[in-house]
């Protein structure tokens, strides 16, 4: 199922298409066709992708302002203003605080619900399909639901916790609260997910290693997990790990429709930073210096992906 | 398998269910919420079953207080445009890049897969520019055109392309089929599954988009369902939560409708955003 998540990436050889030998003219009309048929691709690719993020860091470099009538190279000037900016600094603890909060959460709370959807056989696809919606659901009418659910007087949170004689509490008004209410909705946001990849990796572990553990003696369900489970998931685990990071580091719906960033600055992340430079105040330049910062750490969790992918074998 | 204890499978359903229930909570609070009259919203005594059921009247009122078929309606034109059109980029260049020889394959698609790990956020400023510089903010194009290309989309197709035999095109050739009719006529037929998850994929993923509308719109008239609901959030905010609970049921339910109608296919297609 997830096998061509998790394959790609994995080097593949171009030379295996064979295209047997023909004669010379078909070949030469055959090459110019081919150009033809990946030409509006490439175009688009060089405009939609690959031309804006050279322009991303180009701009960087620039002070411009959108409807400015001109701009000038400004060096390292964006980057000397960003690391000087106590906002800056806040929005880079903040969005690392969500990422090591919501990635072991909803891995270790997605491997444990798999493994024990894949331990019985009743009802599988049941449990996978709910644990599965929030996948699906569009994520801000769901926000909306959970700030309602956060009501601090009629919410259901609050109510839940005075029935059982606790104090209510106001979850997203509060700074000491705002991004941990945020980082809950992340993590029962991408159980599921995380819960489908585990799956696929569970299906893929091969019987005769169980019954091999049983003989030597692992009859308990710990140490079956320990000798045969974990071992083989280690790969999935860590695919899982570096792809939570990447998706956990663009968290940005939840924030600008619930928090704004708020209470002061206590839940701004870097993509809502980004967004309220380039986008509200229309500081291009220094949107762009914010993208920068953005891309250095989603690119090394990506490298480390490409890497992790090498190791992984199964189907 | 070892025989199971009845009291594993007592605590494997228990621990599921308890799961499962705090995962549905918000979707049976989002229901009842919005079956509920508002003098039963705002009292402090929690109750899931509504005494008097409001639910019609709540769609009524959220219908009349924002344009929401408008919104489901932009919403299918968007994810039906960005997904033709990355078919109709991606299927002929995938097929190239599978099956024919030319000067340049390998670096061309040595960039596809360089530009897959390209977050959609950092290309943002310089796309927003661009479309400025060309005079087409708010509108459809603007929602569109920035997705026509889907990297992932041709990586994807290829990796299927290259499983197809290639006897099947020597023999469309000699049939004199051209190669751009290879592409529709050959290729496309027998990538039906791989297009389904692929389909599924890029419309869930742009359905659910609110980055990119948020930043490129401002008509009301073109807004896609998420930015429709947060404006009527934003609008409504703590004054009527049965509506607003309603628009938020009518955004999410054609997905998860389709989604529990074919949940193996959506599974299979929304976890290749793994690739992300």
């Amino acid at each position: 199922m997830s096998d061509m998540a998790i394959r790609i990436g994995a080097g593949d050889s171009p030379e295996q298409a064979a295209v047997g030998p023909r004669p010379r003219s078909h070949r030469a009309g055959t090459a110019l066709t081919a150009q033809a048929l990946v030409a509006p691709a490439a175009m688009l690719m060089l405009i939609i992708l690959l031309g804006p993020l050279a322009g991303v860091l180009a701009l960087s470099f620039t002070d411009y302002q959108l409807g400015a009538p001109s701009f000038s190279w400004i060096g390292l000037a964006n980057y000397r203003e960003m690391f000087a900016d106590k906002v800056f600094w806040i929005s880079l603890r903040n969005t690392l605080t969500y990422v090591v909060i919501v990635v072991p959460g909803s891995v270790a709370l997605g491997l444990g619900i798999a493994l024990l959807i894949q331990s019985g056989s009743s009802l599988r696809s049941w449990y996978r399909t709910i644990y599965f919606l929030p996948v699906m659901a569009t994520l801000i009418a769901m926000a909306i639901v959970w700030e309602f659910m956060l009501h601090p007087q009629f919410g259901l949170i609050n109510g839940l916790l005075r029935s059982f004689g606790m104090q209510g509490h106001s979850w997203l008004q509060d700074r000491n609260t705002a991004l941990y209410s945020l980082c809950a909705i992340g993590i029962w946001q991408a159980v599921g997910f995380n819960m489908v990849l585990f799956l696929a990796g569970l299906v893929s572990i091969p019987k005769p290693l169980y019954d091999a553990a049983e003989i030597d003696g692992a009859s308990g369900a710990w140490s079956r997990f320990r000798l045969v489970t974990w071992p083989m998931l280690g790969p999935v685990t860590a695919f899982v790990v570096v792809i939570s990071s990447i998706r956990s580091f663009q968290v940005f719906d939840t924030v600008q429709v619930l928090t704004k960033g708020g209470p002061s600055k206590s839940s701004e992340v870097l993509i809502y930073t980004m967004y309220t430079e380039g986008f509200e105040f229309f500081r291009s330049g220094y949107g762009a210096a914010l993208t920068v910062v953005f891309l250095v750490f989603v690119l090394a969790l990506t490298l480390l992906k490409a890497r992790l992918n090498r190791g992984v074998h199964y189907a | 398998m070892t025989r199971r204890l009845p009291v594993w499978t007592v605590t494997r359903h228990a621990v599921l269910i308890a799961g499962a229930l705090v995962i549905l909570m918000p979707f049976i609070w989002m229901i009842s919420t919005a079956s509920k009259p508002q003098t039963e919203i705002f009292s402090s005594h929690l109750h899931l079953i509504p005494e008097h059921f409001a639910l019609w009247d709540n769609l009524r009122a959220a219908f009349a207080k924002a344009d929401l078929w408008r919104f489901l309606l932009n919403g299918l034109i968007v994810t039906v445009s960005v997904f033709t059109l990355q078919l109709l980029v991606a299927l002929p260049a995938a097929y190239a890049l599978a099956k024919l020889r030319f000067l340049g394959r390998d670096t061309l698609f040595a960039l596809v897969v360089f530009c897959i790990l390209i977050p959609p956020q950092a290309t943002a400023i310089p796309v927003f520019l661009l479309l400025h510089k060309l005079g087409l903010l708010d509108s459809y194009a603007a929602l569109i055109l920035p997705f026509s290309i889907s990297v992932f989309g041709i990586f994807l197709m290829r990796q299927f392309f290259k499983t197809v035999p290639d006897d099947l095109i020597d023999a469309a050739r000699m049939d004199g089929i051209s190669e751009f009719g290879i592409v529709w006529r050959v290729m496309l037929p027998t990538a039906i599954p791989a297009v389904t998850a692929f389909g599924i994929f890029s419309v869930v993923a742009h359905w659910n988009d609110y980055f990119w509308p948020l930043i490129v719109l401002n008509s009301e008239y073109l807004r896609t369902p998420p930015l429709g609901v947060a404006n009527f959030r934003n609008n409504e905010a703590g004054t009527d939560y049965g509506p607003l609970m309603a628009a938020a049921m009518v955004v999410i339910a054609p997905l998860v409708i389709a989604f529990l109608l074919a949940q193996r296919r959506f599974i299979e297609g929304i976890t290749m955003t793994g690739i992300k």
